[in-house]
């Protein structure tokens, strides 16, 4: 049980990382664009959600500093 | 264009996860020889190795668009986590990567366990441990990158390649790689990571990117003028932000 809290901990640091809301916000962007895809082409939200993201968690980090 | 920056991309980032790996062996080896290291590396290759034959040929039967959402979400959250540490690195926000320093931690860690037949099992398993940890990271790169176009092969010679000049490297430098640049790769390999991250999961979720494949060109280019751009924003807010809350 110790070994498998060890290897889930191990992922979710591999991939979460530092900042969860980096994980939601992508799977909201995502979640969002690929609804609106179906009625349009909503490509630029994509590059845009993807820097307002990584800005945003740079933000938070850098208040915590 | 797609396999070379496949290629590349699998290369750098392995190249970073591999030097981490190495920083481990030598530690282990210079402490307690090369006989329980080498083991302990051969066993985390077999196990690796294992791991990837069992992964890749089943991503293979999954139809491409469901891969390409699920995979482009795991690299886009992944390559974000890079780029976002990388960033604070590069801004002073966050202490860089110390090979010499993780180095002699390993050592001194080591030495305290003393002499005797018990040091060999402990020196056997921090190497497979260093070795398997820091592979699975690799593995994790070449089945993602390479399952989400179905080229898990080429994606293999990017790391093997990594795997060849970080041993090499090892093997005439018989020290800890320093002086590898590690934050301007990982820098690097996070500005690859986002931009494939978002390319596949659009193209996996229904979005038609203007200029078809040559957009991911563009993406990589949005994407690294993003980061150097925060780099330098961070740089302008964050004494700001320190001298504030000092008052405060």
């Amino acid at each position: 049980m110790k070994r498998l809290k060890a290897f889930g901990y191990f992922w979710y640091d591999f991939v979460i990382g530092d900042d969860w809301r980096i994980a939601v916000s992508v799977v909201l962007l995502l979640t969002v664009t690929g609804l609106l895809a179906r009625r349009w082409n909503p490509w630029p939200l994509l590059p845009l959600g993807v820097a307002l993201t990584l800005m945003w968690s740079l933000r938070r980090a850098s208040r915590a500093e | 264009m797609h396999s070379v920056l496949l290629v590349g991309a699998a290369f750098l980032a392995s190249t970073v996860e591999m030097v981490e790996a190495l920083t481990i062996v030598l530690a282990v080896a210079v402490t307690s020889g090369w006989r329980s290291a080498s083991r302990g590396v051969v066993a985390a290759l077999i196990a690796l190795a294992a791991i990837v034959a069992a992964l890749g040929p089943a991503l293979a039967k999954i139809p491409i668009d469901s891969l390409r959402v699920a995979i482009g979400i795991l690299l886009l959250v992944f390559g974000l986590q890079w780029l976002r540490k990388a960033i604070l690195r590069a801004a002073g926000l966050k202490a860089v990567h110390d090979e010499d320093a993780i180095f002699a931690a390993e050592v001194q860690a080591l030495e305290q366990r003393g002499e005797g037949k018990e040091q060999d099992w402990f020196a056997f398993t921090v190497a497979f441990k260093g070795v398997f940890l820091e592979g699975l990271e690799v593995a994790f790169i070449v089945v993602t990158f390479g399952g989400s176009q179905h080229k898990v092969g080429l994606a293999a010679l990017g790391a093997a390649a990594a795997l060849i000049v970080v041993v090499a490297l090892g093997a005439v430098v018989h020290a800890p790689l320093s002086r590898v640049p590690e934050n301007t790769l990982k820098f690097g390999v996070g500005v690859m990571l986002t931009s494939f991250g978002t390319f596949w999961s659009g193209e996996g979720i229904g979005v038609s990117w203007p200029g078809s494949d040559a957009m991911l060109l563009g993406m990589i280019a949005f994407v690294l003028l993003l980061a150097l751009g925060c780099v330098r924003w961070l740089r302008h807010i964050a004494p700001v932000a320190a001298i504030a809350s000092e008052v405060a």
